[in-house]
C-alpha cells in the first residue's frame, strides 16, 4: 500500500475495523483519513493497483484459431476509464463523507448528474458499506472545486467506475470509527457491535443513533488510517434494483432545474444570435425601440449577439425577433454538407496495407452531422458583481467552467463560486459551459443578475453537434481467416475541451493543433475492434473547420461501429458464413463471446422473417465491459411510408435484444434505464435525426426539424439483459453503453432487409425535408397562438 | 396593464400582464410555478404539457388572453389533487416503474398519459401500444419503454 500521500503515517486504526475484519484477516486493506472536525468526517484515497488485482483482460486465455490473433489494443489494457480515474487519484483523499448530529450521512459528489442516476447509484454504495437504508444518505452535487484538479470531471461514462472504491472505503471507515465509539460509550466489545439503518445495536438489545455517536467518533487531527471493505458476499443493496431516490421530486414536478430557481433579481435572459453559425454582430439599429418594449429592461451588445433581459422570457424572445442587426458572416460561412464532405476526403488517410495479400473488402461510410441538444436547453444564472460572481448552471466540468469564467470577468477564481445544477440531460453538452460563459459576460455587462436560457432553435442551430466523419475499412481476409482490417476514420474536429476538466488540458486543448492531440488520446483510450482480424489497426484523424461540436453520447463509437459491423457482415458473406456465428468465432475473448451468445439465444437469432424484414447483430467492447444488440426491422412500404404529422417515419426498429456484461453492477435498474437510452439514442443516429449544413448554418430549429426517436420510432419489445455474474469484479461504465453496438445491429439489420449496404448515416439523411425550414432571421421561430385548438 | 385571472391548480390566481405574453410565462416566471418545461416554445416537444378543464394542452402555444376567468389550469403540481390520494395513480406508476432519467420532461409526460387514458376510456378505446403512439412528447433520455409500461399500468388504476 503506498503511502506517500498520506497526511500522517498510517497505522492500523482501532476504530476503523469493522466488525468483520477479524473473520477474513486477508482481506485487502485501503488506506482511508480520519479528517480533523468536531464531528465524524472522512475521507478517502486509492493508491494504483490496490483496488482490484485482476490482470489485463488481453491475458486472459486467448481464443482458439482460426482467427489470426490480432495484438491487444490500447483499451484492452488500459482505457480511458483508467485514465480518468488515474488523473482523480492524487486528489480522491479529498472526498468526504460526514456523519452529522442529526443523524444524517451526507456526501457532496463531485460529479454532474444529468439524469444518469449516479446520485442513487452512490446513495447504494455508502448505505451498503454503513449499512444504512438508502434514502438514509444524502448526496449532493459539489460546487467547482479547483483543488480536485482532475477529479471534477463526469465524462466518458467513468463516474462510477472512479469513485466506487474510494466512497466505500471513506464509508467503511466512518462505519468502524461510530462502531468503536459506540463500543466505548457502552463498554463492550467492538464485535459484538451490528450497525442498523443509522443505528449502532449492543449485545444487550442496547441502541445507539449514529448522530449522538458522531462527536465521539471525530477526530481532532487528520491521519490516515487503515480499513478493509465489506465483503461482496454480504452485499444486500448493490446489485438489488433500486428505483431513483428522487423519483418523487420528478414526478410531482418538485425537482428543481436551473430556469426553475429563484434568484432575486435574475430575470429572464435570452440573446439574439446570428443567422450563421458563430456569426457576431456589427450593430443594430433600433436599440431603444426595443428597450422599449413590454417588460423588458435591459439590451446589451455582448460578443455573440445582443442580450434581452426582461420579465418573462416570453417578452425576451419578442424582443429579440424585434432586433435589426446588422451581422459579421460565421465561422462556416457559405459551406455546406457536400463542400465540408469534400474537404473530410482530402485529409483521409491512406489504408496501408496493399490490395493482393488476399481477398480485399472495402467499404466508406459518410456520417453527418448530429444534434447535440438535451431537451434541457444551454442554461445558466449568473450574478457578477465588482468582486465576486455567483453561477447556477448544469456543468460536467466546473472547475474549467469557474476558471474561464474567472479569465472573462477579470477576478481571481476563487472569486468566482460556481453551483452545479442537475442538468435535464447532457449527451455530451454539459461537458462545456457555453451557456454559463455567456449569463457571466451578460450579466457583468448589464451590472445586474440574469437566468439566461438558449432557445431551442439557438441550442439546435448554435449548439453543440456530432461532427460530420467519414470511415474507412479495408480487409484482406482468406477463405477462412482475416489477415488485416484497417479502419481509418476521418472527422470534423471533435472539441474534446475542456479536456480531462481542468484548466491545465482545457487550455492545452485551444494550443493549435491542441485538441487533435487530446482527441487522439480519447481515440487511442477508446476504440477497440474485438476481432481476431490479424493485423488489425483503427486510427482517427481530424481536421478543424471551427464548428461548435462535442462528444455527444459515446463519442466516436457509434460511427465506428456501424462501420466495423458492417464490414464483418460482409467479411462474414463472402466467407458464407452466418453474422452471428462468424462474429463468434472471430471474437477475442471468452468473456465477449457469452454476451454474444446470450444475445443470440435471447432473440431467437436466425428465426425465419418475413421479406422485407430481417435481423441484425452487432457488437462492441468499451467502457470495461461488453455489449451485444439484436434488432429486428421493418423495411416494408407499408412501415416506411406510414404518415405521421410533423414527423419522421421510416424503416422502423420493431424489436431490440440487449446483453451487456459491465462488471459488477451497482444498480442493475440505473443500467437497464442507462441502455434504455443509449438505444434509442442509436435509432435516431441511425435512422432518423441529422442536421443539414446549408450556406453556413444548419437548417434544423426545433423537434419538427430534427427527428429524435419518438414513441412512434422506438420498439415495441425491447428486452435488456444485464449479467450479474460478471467475472470482472469493479464497475465499468454505463452512461454511453447502449449505442455502439445497437448501431451496428440496426445498420447490419436494414442492409440485410433491403439488400443493400447504406453508405451514409442517417439513412435517411437526403430524403427531401419534410418541413419548410424556418428562417434564421428573426432568429427565433415564433409561438402559435392557437395552443387551445389542440386539446385531447 | 390587463389583470388576468383564472384558476391555477384549484386557487384562483390574477396577475398583471399583457394578453399576447403566452401562458407558459405567465405560469413559470410570474407565478413561480416551474412543474411546466420549456422545450421548444412551438407545441412541438409537449414538455409544458398541463390540463385545462382536465383536457390536455400546452400553454406555450396559448395567449393568456385566451385564457377565461372560469377556465382550470392544472399543471403536474395540482394533479394529485385531482385524486383522493397523495399521488395521481399515474404519477405512482411512474414510480413503480421507475421512469424518469433526467426528469426534465416527465411532467409533461404525465399530465399527457393521464390525458390520453381519459381520452381513450371516452372513446371506449384500449390505452394500447396504437393509442400510446399518439403521444408526441419527447424524452431524449430516450425513456419511451418505460413510459409504455407505466402508462398501461396508470390506466388500469385509473
Amino acid at each position: 500500500m503506498p503511502a506517500h500521500r498520506a497526511a500522517t503515517r498510517p497505522r492500523p486504526d482501532p476504530g476503523g475495523d469493522t466488525a468483520t475484519t477479524r473473520n477474513s484477516v486477508s482481506r485487502r486493506r485501503f488506506l482511508g483519513f480520519l479528517v480533523a472536525a468536531p464531528t465524524l468526517v472522512v475521507a478517502a484515497e486509492l493508491g494504483r493497483g490496490a483496488a482490484f488485482g485482476t490482470p489485463p483482460a488481453w491475458a486472459a486465455a486467448l481464443p482458439k484459431l482460426p482467427g489470426i490473433p490480432s495484438p491487444p489494443q490500447t483499451p484492452e489494457y488500459y482505457d480511458l476509464l483508467d485514465a480518468i480515474r488515474d488523473s482523480a487519484r492524487p486528489t480522491a483523499n479529498l472526498i468526504t463523507i460526514e456523519v452529522h448530529r442529526d443523524g444524517t450521512v451526507s456526501f457532496a459528489l463531485p460529479r454532474s448528474d444529468n439524469g444518469q442516476g449516479i446520485i442513487t447509484s452512490t446513495q447504494m454504495i455508502i448505505a451498503e458499506e454503513m449499512n444504512l437504508d438508502v434514502d438514509q444518505v444524502r448526496v449532493t452535487l459539489a460546487d467547482a472545486r479547483p483543488e480536485l484538479v482532475f477529479n471534477q470531471l463526469t465524462g466518458g461514462s467513468s463516474t462510477t467506475f472512479s469513485t466506487y472504491t474510494p466512497i466505500r472505503v471513506a464509508a467503511a471507515l466512518a462505519q468502524g470509527r461510530l462502531l468503536g465509539a459506540a463500543a466505548a460509550q457502552l463498554a463492550q466489545e467492538k464485535a459484538v457491535l451490528t450497525s442498523r439503518k443509522g443505528l449502532i445495536l449492543g449485545r444487550n438489545g442496547e441502541s445507539l443513533p449514529f448522530g449522538e455517536l458522531t462527536e465521539a467518533a471525530a477526530s481532532p487531527v487528520t491521519e490516515a488510517v487503515e480499513v478493509a471493505l465489506k465483503d461482496r458476499e454480504k452485499f444486500t443493496i448493490i446489485g438489488k434494483p433500486q428505483t431513483k431516490t428522487d423519483a418523487y421530486d420528478m414526478v410531482t414536478g418538485r425537482k428543481k432545474f436551473t430556469t426553475d430557481l429563484r434568484i432575486p433579481h435574475a430575470l429572464p435572459t435570452v440573446i439574439c444570435r446570428a443567422p450563421d453559425l458563430n456569426g457576431f454582430p456589427k450593430d443594430a439599429e433600433n436599440l431603444d425601440e426595443v428597450r422599449s418594449m413590454p417588460g423588458v429592461t435591459d439590451v446589451v451588445k455582448v460578443s455573440n449577439g445582443y442580450a434581452v433581459r426582461a420579465a418573462t422570457f416570453g417578452q425576451c424572445i419578442d424582443a429579440v425577433n424585434a432586433l435589426e442587426v446588422r451581422w459579421n458572416a460565421g465561422t462556416v460561412a457559405g459551406e455546406n454538407d457536400e463542400s465540408v464532405l469534400k474537404k473530410l476526403r482530402k485529409a483521409e488517410l491512406p489504408l496501408a496495407v496493399p490490395k493482393g495479400a488476399g481477398e480485399t473488402v472495402e467499404g466508406q461510410f459518410v456520417f453527418y452531422f448530429r444534434g447535440g441538444s438535451a431537451l434541457e436547453t444551454n442554461c445558466a444564472i449568473a450574478d457578477v458583481r465588482e468582486d465576486r460572481a455567483e453561477i447556477w448552471s448544469p456543468s460536467k466540468s466546473p472547475i474549467a467552467a469557474q476558471a474561464e469564467i474567472a479569465r472573462k470577468l477579470g477576478l481571481p477564481q476563487n472569486a468566482v463560486t460556481f453551483h452545479v445544477m442537475q442538468g435535464g440531460g447532457s449527451f455530451g453538452r454539459r461537458l462545456f459551459f457555453d451557456g454559463a460563459l455567456e449569463a457571466a459576460e451578460v450579466s457583468k455587462k448589464m451590472g445586474k443578475p440574469v437566468k439566461l436560457m438558449w432557445t431551442r432553435a439557438d441550442d439546435a442551430r448554435q449548439g453543440r453537434a456530432h461532427p460530420m466523419a467519414t470511415s474507412r475499412i479495408r480487409a484482406q481476409i482468406t477463405k477462412d481467416s482475416v489477415l488485416s482490417f484497417e479502419q481509418r476514420h476521418t472527422s470534423v474536429a471533435c472539441e474534446i475541451n475542456p479536456g480531462f476538466s481542468e484548466a491545465i488540458t482545457a487550455n492545452a486543448q485551444k494550443a493549435p493543433m491542441g485538441n487533435l492531440t487530446v482527441s487522439e488520446i480519447i481515440w487511442e483510450l477508446t476504440q477497440v475492434t474485438p476481432y481476431e482480424f490479424g493485423n488489425s489497426t483503427r486510427l482517427l484523424n481530424e481536421v478543424d473547420m471551427r464548428f461548435n461540436t462535442s462528444a455527444t453520447r459515446n463519442i466516436y463509437s457509434p460511427d465506428v461501429a456501424t462501420a466495423r459491423e458492417l464490414m464483418v457482415d460482409q467479411i462474414a458473406a463472402k466467407m458464407g458464413k452466418d453474422p452471428y456465428e462468424f462474429r463468434a468465432q472471430f471474437t477475442k475473448l471468452d468473456r465477449w463471446r457469452k454476451v454474444l451468445d446470450r444475445a443470440a439465444k435471447e432473440a431467437d437469432w436466425g428465426k425465419s422473417m418475413e421479406r422485407g424484414t430481417a435481423q441484425g447483430i452487432g457488437m462492441h467492447v468499451e467502457y470495461k465491459g461488453a455489449a451485444a444488440c439484436v434488432v429486428e426491422i421493418d423495411c416494408r412500404p407499408d412501415m416506411v411510408n406510414r404518415k405521421i404529422r410533423q414527423g419522421r417515419t421510416g424503416a422502423r426498429v420493431t424489436k431490440v435484444t440487449y446483453v451487456v456484461d459491465i462488471g459488477l453492477v451497482i444498480n442493475p435498474r440505473g443500467v437497464e434505464a442507462q441502455m434504455m437510452g443509449g438505444i434509442n439514442d442509436a435509432l435516431a443516429m441511425t435512422l432518423t435525426s441529422s442536421l443539414h449544413l446549408d450556406d453556413g448554418h444548419f437548417i434544423e430549429a426545433s423537434w419538427d426539424n430534427y427527428f429524435y426517436t419518438r414513441q412512434w420510432n422506438t420498439p415495441c419489445v425491447m428486452n435488456i439483459v444485464v449479467i450479474d455474474d460478471s467475472e470482472s469484479p469493479e464497475p465499468g461504465g454505463v452512461g454511453e453503453f447502449g449505442l455502439a453496438a445497437t448501431c451496428g445491429a440496426v445498420a447490419c439489420a436494414y442492409a440485410r432487409a433491403t439488400g443493400e449496404v447504406p453508405e451514409y448515416f442517417p439513412i435517411n439523411h437526403k430524403e427531401s425535408l419534410p418541413f419548410e425550414p424556418y428562417p434564421t432571421v428573426p432568429p427565433i421561430p415564433p409561438s402559435p397562438s392557437n395552443g387551445l385548438e389542440h386539446t385531447y | 396593464m390587463p389583470t388576468q385571472t383564472f384558476t391555477l391548480n384549484g386557487e384562483c390566481v390574477t396577475v398583471d400582464v399583457d394578453d399576447d405574453v403566452r401562458l407558459l410565462w405567465v405560469i413559470r416566471d410570474l407565478l413561480g410555478v416551474t412543474g411546466p418545461k420549456y422545450g421548444c416554445g412551438i407545441n412541438v416537444c409537449k414538455a409544458c404539457t398541463s390540463h385545462i378543464n382536465g383536457k390536455a394542452f400546452n400553454p406555450c402555444s396559448v395567449p393568456v388572453g385566451d385564457i377565461k376567468e372560469s377556465d382550470k389550469i392544472t399543471t403536474i403540481e395540482g394533479l394529485a389533487d385531482t385524486v383522493d390520494d397523495d399521488l395521481h395513480p399515474m404519477q405512482q406508476a411512474w414510480i413503480d416503474h421507475d421512469v424518469a432519467q433526467c426528469g426534465y420532461c416527465q411532467p409533461g409526460q404525465i399530465m399527457a398519459a393521464v390525458a390520453k387514458v381519459r381520452q381513450c376510456q371516452d372513446e371506449d378505446r384500449d390505452v394500447d401500444d396504437d393509442a400510446i403512439e399518439e403521444i408526441r412528447n419527447i424524452c431524449r433520455c430516450g425513456t419511451y419503454n418505460r413510459i409504455r409500461e407505466a402508462i398501461k399500468a396508470g390506466a388500469e388504476e385509473m
